[in-house]
Formats: C-alpha cells, structure tokens, sequence
C-alpha cells in the first residue's frame, strides 16, 4: 500500500466531505433536499454494493430491507410518545435484520440466478403484507408521522432543520461509508471477494462459505434497513412503494452505473441517476419518459462499460 | 362425524369447481407465459426479466390491430409475429454482446429493456387502460354464474400453443436443434449447428408465446403498462417451482399454482390470494429446490 | 485469407498456436499438420494441453495467437460450427453425446445441413449403420441409455454424419475395456481406408503407435518431437521421456 496513494485517497476523501458539509449552506432548498435524498439512496445501494460486487451475490430483495426499516422507524414513531430517534433508529435496524436473517437462510442454499429471483419474490412477498395489511401498515396509504428531534437523553434536544437533517444523514452514511470500507478490507472482506472469484474453491480451500453469506447478507440488510430509516425521517412517511421490488432494482442500477466493488461507486451512481432524472425532467418536460434513455444508458453500460463510471478507479478505491 | 360432516358442509363445491375452472384457465396462460421464459432460460441461461413486458407489448399490439381491423385473430397473429421479431432484434443487439460473460450481466439487461419498454407503453398509450374486445361474447350456465365461453376459448388456445411447440420440438429439423442445444451447447457447435442463430430463434419464440398470451389474455383485465409485473413474477415462481429450464414441470406448476390461488381466493382477497404462489416457492426452494415435479437427482 | 484448395496444401496445418483458459496459458505454440488421409497420433502425459489443441483447432477454445488452416484456407477465429460444416468432425473426451435423443436423432443433428439430399442422408445413414451395426439395433433409445463403449461409437457416428475430411479423436479408448479397445482400433483403420485424416489423442501408446503413421509428443503446451510411428518402439526412451511416470 503505497503511501502517496493512501495519502492522495484522503485528501480527496476530506475534499468530498468539507463540499458535502459546506453544500447546504449554499444550495437552494431543493437541491438540499436532492442532495440529502442521494445520501440516502447512496447508503443503500452502497449497502447492496457488499453484496453484487464484493461477494457476487445479485440481489433484488433490498427494497425489503429498505422498506422494512422504514416501517420499523415509523413504528417507533408513532407507538411511543414522544417521538425518540434513537428508538426510530433501533426499531428500523430490528426489522430490517428480522427480514434479513430471512433472506439470509436462503442466500445459503441456492446459487446465483436462483438467490436473484428467491430475492425478488420475497420483497414482493413483504410488499403484499405491508399492502393488505391495512390496520397494521396503513395498507395502500402508508403512515405518516412526524419528524423527532434530535435528542440526547439529559444533554440536549433540538428539532432537526433541513440543514442539520443533512448533516445528520451526511455523519450516518459517513461513518457507514466507513464501517464498510473497513470490513472490506479486512481478512473478512477478502474472503468474500474470494467468493466472487470462485466460490468452490473457496469453499474447497476449507472457508465455511455459508457463514460469511449469513454475515454478509445480516451486514447488507441492517445498512440498507438504517437507509431506510433515515428516508422516514426525512420525509415522514413510510409507503408500500417502496418495498417494491422496482427500488431493489433502481438499487442495482445505481450499483451498476457507478461501478460495483467500489462502495463509492453506488453513492455516485444514484447521484448521477438522480441528477440525470432531474435534469431531462427539466428539460423536456414532466411528461417525457425519463427512464427511456436511462434505461438506453443502463443497458450501454452493462455492455461497453460493465466497470460503471467509478470502476476504473476500484482498485485504487480499495487501498 | 358431526364435525367432518359440518366441515363438508361448509365447503362451498360450487365454489370450488367454479374456481377449479378459473385456476385451469389462469394456469393455462401462466404456462404459455411460463413456458417462454423457462425455455430461454433453458437453451441459453438468460433469465429474461422483460419477459412480463414483452406480454404487455403483445396485448397493447393487440389493442391497436383490434380497432385497426376489428379482427381479434388477426391482432393475435400480427402481435405475436411482431413480438418475436423484436425479441430477435433485442436478444441480437443487447443479449449476444453479452455471450460468455456473467450470468448476472444478462439478468441486469433484460431487466433494463424492460424498463425501457414499459416506460415507452406509458409514454406511448398513457396511463389509462385500454380494453380488447374479446372475440366470443357468449356465456354458459355454470351454477348461479353466467360463465363466458372465451375463458374455456383461452385455456383450450393455450393448451393449442404449448401442445403444437412441444410437437415442434420433439420432431423436426428446428426441434432437434433447439433440444441438442439446450442439452450440450458446445457439442451442439461442433455438431455444425449455427448456436448463436438458435438462441436467436428460442428467444423470439419465447417472446412469440409472451406476446399471443398477452393477446389471449387482454379482455379478462385491462391492457395497461404496468400489467406485465405481476405476470413476470409469477412465471418466474412458476419457473422455479417446475423447475427452471423444464418445460413440462412449468406447465404442471403453472396449473397447480393458479389452482391453489383460485382456491384460495375463495376465503380471501385476490391480493392475498397471491401469498399462496409465495409459500409454494419457499417450501420448493426449502424442500425441492430443483422443482417440485422434478424427480429428486439421484 | 483464403487461397484456392490447393492440393499440395496439409489438409490441416496449426503453426505456433497459442490458447489460454482464463488467466492460464496454456499451450505455449503448437506447431503440426496432417496430411489427407492420414492418421496422425498426439502423444503426451496429462494435462501438457493435447485437448485444448484439438479443442482451438476445433474453434472451441479462442486462440490467442497463432494460425489454424484448413486445406489452406485460414480458419483461425471461425466458430465451431462453421468448422463442423466445413469438414472438421470432433469426437471429444467423455464422449457428449445428447443424451436425451435417441440415436437416430444424434445422428440428425449431424445431417441436416444445406444441400444434403434425402438420397445422401440415406446412404450416410446405411454407411454408419454398417460400421456399426450395434447402433442400427437401439437407433430408438435414448442416448443415455447405451453402454460407454456404444456411447463411443455413436460420438464418433455422429461426427461422420458430417462427411468430415478430418476426425479429431480425443481419448476414445478411455474407460473402455480391451474388447472395446480393439473394436476402436479396427474402426480407426476403417475410416482411414474410407480417407478420413484423424488426429488421434491417446493415453493409450501401443494403439497410438499401430494406428498412427506419424506421431507428435507434446509436453508444457507445445510440440517437442516427432518422427514416424514406425520408427518408435514402445518402450523407446523417447517415449519414457515424455510419457514416463
């Protein structure tokens, strides 16, 4: 590891964070917004990216993950009074990992294409619950709750503005970014990408392979669920939409297009995803079906650039 | 026995045979639908997310020759036709690129053409749902219900498609190709057979049966952009449950799922009726997870 | 690339082919050629790469360099199955047949090509049928359920069905017992009066020695002698050094 790369890599790390801290203060309401929301999504394509490309694993089930943590926080949020983050935190995290020891049990008995569609089926499988379960889950129409205060017990309590609640969800995915960053490239991390190489022989090698899958699987679901939980906080609400398997799969495009195996990528790729949105909404009009030359991009990509955008620099991400 | 005789009692047999009908003829459209995407996924591994859109494209292609010639034979063979030729076309332009490389790549295109088809049906027919009519407009008495003719006209259809496929396969030049590939694809090669041109052919085949279900389909609901994810998740529950890349075992698990449905629709909503496909795909995946009607691999 | 046939051409010429599985490089510049008719044996101890040659010139492995021809035509890069219907029959290691059709239609799936007539394919069928009359006896049972020795033959049917000017002949004999191993011999010579080149992959010396008129010994992925059968014994310190244990 060479010093003047790992050097280099911080710099343009704290660069990126001081922009990220600095971006409320300057921008317009709703690109604070925009911006905070691309955390957000950034944090759960970023937890999907553990599974694609580090451990080879496709999954289509992360919008189970997500959308169960949202109603564990939503949960929290409205059966205790007064509203308490940490708990929305704590309660999102729970049902994001009930689900994901679900789906965990699964990922170690069917391979590949199987695991994507089992993976698939089963958020769709949540998604049907939270629908028609209407006392419970508010069927159709979701919940709505509000927004807690950012709390310490006994030191402090402050409501969140749009400009904290960014810095807030910046520290989250930050510190997750991390988190991650660090099991990547521990010895636990590269037995995982030893998977995505050849599983077989991994296993041959004498890795109990299943274990580290139940891991890593346990490890993806609880960030994507916290992604979940910060998208209730931040927008109040919590929808069955999104338990649909179709954020699962803008999930795996953010990961596809920002390059996957690089963490960093997915954040990236859902800016640009987002970004691209935006910007043809503006300029050709709400109607104009954005996801068409997305979507033409999408499949570019997985053709002439299956690195994604980011994936030129994976290994130097990786140091 | 006072028990077992309330408990019969209490089973509604008009309803179950009214809802054994319905499952056979929903099964019979799972399995034309099932049946395509089990065969490409058979012969070349390709797991074709955009198989639910190319259904939506068949009925929508139905919609517009419909009110175009006002035949319904006609816009069922003109949008199977038309759907196989764009199957070609896709799988020639996005799937070959891809020959040889992850499995998971191909997953990721298709399912990126079908965002792009079921954004260009919205773009393009809107969000309202348009109707086919059906061609029988005819009922019969089935208990206290005016049964229409046209759904035992569907399942008879669909048996028709899948019965003369499997002919098509079992004799004939094409059929033998199709099955050789599809048990040895490099031995299929050496043997002189053009491989790249036969998974051209499957696809649009398969993309064929997508798109005359969607037709056959269309006048029992609405043909709106969406109508093709719920259909896509289905086959592939059927797929897996017949296990992937057997025809026959699709086309049991296809009938045998949409009964348990229909049956169970009996008590509660449809919307949850659906949870009955989800159990037999867990207990499949948990107990068989080559297929139900798969014999064990010894 | 493409000369006319001329007749002074090898039938088949590989010069300093290269392949790699993955990462793996493994054959290191393969040089050899077979003349027409001729049946040339490829010698060599496991795994120095006498498959994966037969597989590239088949075109079922990407060469990485070098250059195959076929009656001097560069064929090099050409996918399989425009080799198989160019005269290239391959019959592989562990045989592949499908062993889900019954033999006749194994056996279809080598003649259904262009300009085949109902006549020939008739003869074709007759042909191999009396080279191998076991296979006429079960043409309606499935592949899978024939022994490994009739399994064998119905690889080596099925690449005749091609009309092939050259049979590439991985490992025939293997697992299979001696009565079947002389009923291999027998069915080499019958073709090579027919005026088929082989190209014979064996483990099996002494056969590959009484069936060969020249032999190649590859070692590491590439060629490292060749000479006349005639002039090898079996147990020629040649062959101890290449194929000794």
């Amino acid at each position: 590891m060479s010093t003047r790369r790992t050097a280099a890599y911080w710099i343009a790390f704290c660069a990126v964070q001081a922009l990220l801290i600095a971006a409320p203060l300057v921008l317009p309401e709703f690109w604070r917004r925009f911006l905070t929301e691309v955390l957000i999504w950034g944090l759960l394509a970023m937890s999907s990216d553990l599974l694609i490309g580090y451990t080879g694993m496709i999954s289509f089930g992360h919008s189970a993950f997500f959308g169960l943590g949202m109603y564990g926080a939503a949960a929290a949020l409205l059966l205790v009074s007064p509203p308490n983050l940490w708990l929305a935190i704590g309660s999102g995290l729970i049902g994001a990992a009930a689900v994901a020891l679900f789906v965990a049990y699964f990922s170690t008995r069917l391979r590949d294409i199987y695991f994507a569609i089992t993976t698939l089926i089963f958020s769709q499988i949540f998604y049907v619950i939270i629908f028609t379960w209407t006392p419970v889950t508010g069927g159709e129409n979701g919940l709505i709750f509000s927004r807690p205060p950012l709390s310490m017990p006994f030191l402090f309590s402050m409501r969140f503005t749009s400009t904290t609640l960014h810095w807030f969800v910046l520290a989250v995915v930050t510190a997750s970014y991390l988190i991650l960053r660090r099991v990547t490239q521990s010895p636990f991390g590269m037995v995982l990408q030893s998977i995505r190489e050849n599983e077989g022989r991994t296993r041959a090698i004498g890795y109990p392979v299943e274990r580290y899958k139940i891991v890593v699987v346990m490890l993806s679901g609880l960030f994507a669920g916290l992604a979940g939980v910060l998208y209730a906080i931040q927008n109040r609400f919590a929808a069955p939409d999104f338990v649909y398997f179709l954020i699962s799969g803008d999930t795996v495009i953010f990961n596809v297009m920002g390059g996957i195996g690089t963490l960093v990528g997915p954040i990236v790729g859902a800016g640009a995803f987002q970004l691209l949105r935006e910007l043809l909404s503006r300029l050709l009009g709400d109607q104009f079906p954005y996801l068409i030359p997305l979507g033409i991009v999408f499949i570019l990509i997985i053709i002439f650039l299956p690195q994604g955008l980011l994936g030129f620099a994976r290994r130097w991400l990786n140091r | 026995m006072d028990a077992v005789a309330q408990l019969l009692q209490s089973i509604p047999l008009d309803q179950i045979l009214i809802q054994t009908i319905n499952g056979i003829v929903t099964g019979m459209i799972l399995a034309l639908v099932a049946s395509g995407l089990t065969l490409i996924f058979g012969i070349m591994d390709v797991v074709n997310f955009a198989h639910g859109e190319l259904f939506m494209l068949g009925a929508y292609i139905g919609v517009l020759v419909l009110s175009g010639t006002g035949s319904f034979w006609v816009a069922l063979i003109v949008a199977t036709l038309t759907v196989a030729l764009l199957g070609a076309a896709l799988q020639i332009v996005t799937l070959r690129p891809l020959l040889g490389r992850d499995p998971l790549t191909t997953i990721l295109a298709t399912f990126g053409i079908s965002l792009v088809l079921q954004n260009y049906a919205l773009w393009q027919f809107g969000p309202v749902a348009r109707k086919i009519q059906e061609p029988i407009t005819s009922h019969f008495h089935l208990f206290y219900l005016e049964y229409p003719w046209y759904r035992l006209l569907i399942a008879a259809l669909s048996g028709a498609i899948i019965g003369g496929f499997w002919l098509f396969l079992k004799f004939g030049k094409f059929g033998i190709w199709i099955r050789a590939t599809t048990q040895d694809r490099v031995m299929a090669q050496a043997m002189g057979i053009p491989v790249p041109w036969v998974h051209t052919a499957t696809f649009a085949i398969g993309a064929g049966m997508a798109a005359a279900s969607g037709v056959l389909f269309g006048p029992l609901v609405g043909v709106n952009h969406t109508m093709g994810l719920d259909w896509v998740l289905k086959a592939f529950i059927v797929v897996v449950v017949g296990g992937m890349g057997n025809l026959g075992g699709s086309i049991l698990a296809a009938i045998f799922i949409s009964l348990l449905e229909a049956y169970a629709s009996i008590w509660v909503s449809p919307a949850q009726a659906v949870i009955v496909s989800f159990v037999a795909l867990i207990l499949t995946l948990l107990f068989r997870p080559t297929g139900l009607f798969v014999p064990t691999p010894k | 690339m493409s000369i006319a046939a001329n007749h002074a051409d090898p039938l088949v010429l590989v010069e300093d082919l290269h392949a790699h599985y993955g990462k793996s490089h493994i054959l290191h510049g393969v040089s050899l050629k077979v003349a027409r008719g001729e049946v040339v044996g490829l010698l060599g101890r496991n795994g120095v790469g006498k498959s994966t040659t037969l597989k590239t010139i088949m075109g079922l492995v990407r060469a990485s360099e070098g250059k195959v021809a076929l009656e001097g035509r560069c064929v090099t890069g050409l996918p399989a199955h425009k080799l198989a219907r160019l005269g290239i029959g391959y019959v592989p290691e562990e045989r592949r047949i499908f062993r889900l059709l019954t033999v006749m239609e194994n056996l279809r799936t080598g003649f259904d090509r262009h300009g085949v007539t109902e006549a020939r394919k008739q003869a074709l069928l007759e042909k191999v049928f009396a080279f191998f009359p076991v296979l006429a006896e079960r043409r309606h049972q499935a592949g899978g359920t024939l022994s490994g020795g009739e399994q064998q033959m119905l690889a080596i049917a099925r690449a005749m069905m091609l009309e092939p000017k050259i049979i590439l002949l991985d490992e025939p004999t293997e697992g299979l017992m001696p009565r079947m191993v002389s009923q291999i011999r027998q069915i080499i010579d019958s073709l090579h009066r027919d005026g088929v080149a082989i190209l014979l992959v064996e483990q099996n010396v002494p056969l590959t020695l009484e069936a060969s008129g020249r032999v190649y010994i590859m070692e590491k992925g590439s060629v490292r002698h060749t000479c006349a059968a005639s002039e090898l014994a079996v147990n020629d310190p040649v062959i101890r050094q290449y194929l000794g244990v």
